[in-house]
């Protein structure tokens, strides 16, 4: 511990590694409201169509249009992730 | 970058080609020839299907006039509605090029989905983008249009300060950056996530042949390639369907 704390005092150039925490957190904080927003989204229409089989179609349509809207964020963050550098 | 003992390539060699010829402004690389290729197949897909018209439809135009009854009631009808079928074309131009644009990502030899690249996507949102304005300018009138973007009915007058902005920002900005950056990042982590398990399997296999049926590594690769030809479809699909979404928007105005 103390000889990689020694080390990091004589080596100032910590860039890289934050802008990889950087990027790691972007990407992981963006997943977390999209991961949870398609959860719903899918578990929804698939009780609605358990219900109402004959509504399938068109749920089916309105799930996929939700899930894009939702999976929007993510991917802003995925792009983020990459666009970030040291 | 070095994780767990395999070099995986930066992102700048998963998606950057040499110029093959034409200089440094026209330069024409890997992905402008397989854009050119897809013009190309679209274009001779339909021209054959149409060539030799039948009653019945046997071989290659059955293929394409499910795809054009996949867009007729899969799209059109479910978004517009009847008044939308004018466009049935255009729609079916963006999801044929699309989705020949992303099944590159999986055919040998090419591997490489010319959407994975922003300049694609942009320019195809930039297209969508005037065509559902000019379309709400010509159904609604020019001022009709934007109070009914601006100012939808329905909504207490105090709210409009709040409202307004959103519906503005959401309009010029927001719609056309995410329908471009949908495609376009979908795309480029599906290459990505290939060529991570393309180069686990590789390593693998160079280590000691044996160990490449290790869990994470071929099958998955093989798992994987099923499943982009899926996601590539998809996107095709999410990107017509939003654009028929936003044409039906501008034509029906919110009461």
């Amino acid at each position: 511990m103390l000889h990689v704390l020694a080390q990091a005092a004589t080596n100032p150039d910590i860039t890289p590694g934050l802008t990889a925490i950087g990027r790691g957190i972007v990407y992981g904080g963006a997943a977390i409201g999209p991961g949870i927003g398609i959860g719903l989204v899918v578990g929804n229409a698939i009780s609605a169509m358990s219900r109402q089989p004959e509504s399938a179609g068109m749920v089916r349509t309105t799930m996929f249009l939700g899930i894009a809207f939702t999976e929007a964020l993510a991917l802003f963050g995925f792009v983020l992730a990459f666009i970030i550098s040291g | 970058m070095r994780i767990l003992a395999i070099d995986f390539p930066p992102i700048s060699h998963a998606v950057e080609w040499k110029t093959l010829f034409g200089g440094d402004t026209f330069g024409v690389n890997k992905v402008v020839l397989l854009m050119w290729l897809s013009v190309i197949a679209v274009l001779a897909f339909y021209l054959v299907a149409s060539r030799k018209q039948q009653l019945v439809p046997v071989g290659i135009q059955n293929v394409a006039e499910s795809a054009i009854d996949f867009i007729r009631n899969g799209i059109i009808l479910q978004t517009i509605g009847e008044d939308g079928m004018n466009y049935i074309p255009f729609l079916l131009t963006v999801f044929s090029f699309v989705f020949v644009c992303n099944i590159w990502e999986i055919i040998p030899g090419a591997q490489m989905p010319v959407n994975a690249r922003i300049a694609l996507p942009f320019f195809l949102t930039m297209i969508v983008y005037f065509q559902y304005h000019i379309v709400g300018f010509r159904k609604q009138g020019f001022f009709a249009y934007w109070k009914g973007i601006l100012f939808p009915p329905g909504v207490p007058k105090a709210l409009y300060l709040l409202v307004s902005p959103i519906e503005l920002v959401t309009d010029i900005f927001s719609r056309p950056l995410s329908l471009a950056v949908r495609l376009f990042a979908n795309m480029l982590a599906g290459h990505l996530l290939l060529i991570t398990f393309a180069v686990i399997s590789a390593t693998l296999f160079a280590i000691q042949w044996q160990i490449v049926i290790l869990p994470f590594s071929v099958f998955l690769l093989i798992a994987l390639t099923g499943f982009e030809v899926l996601v590539a479809f998809l996107q095709a699909f999410i990107f017509t369907i939003l654009t028929a979404v936003y044409i039906g928007g501008a034509m029906h105005p919110e009461h």
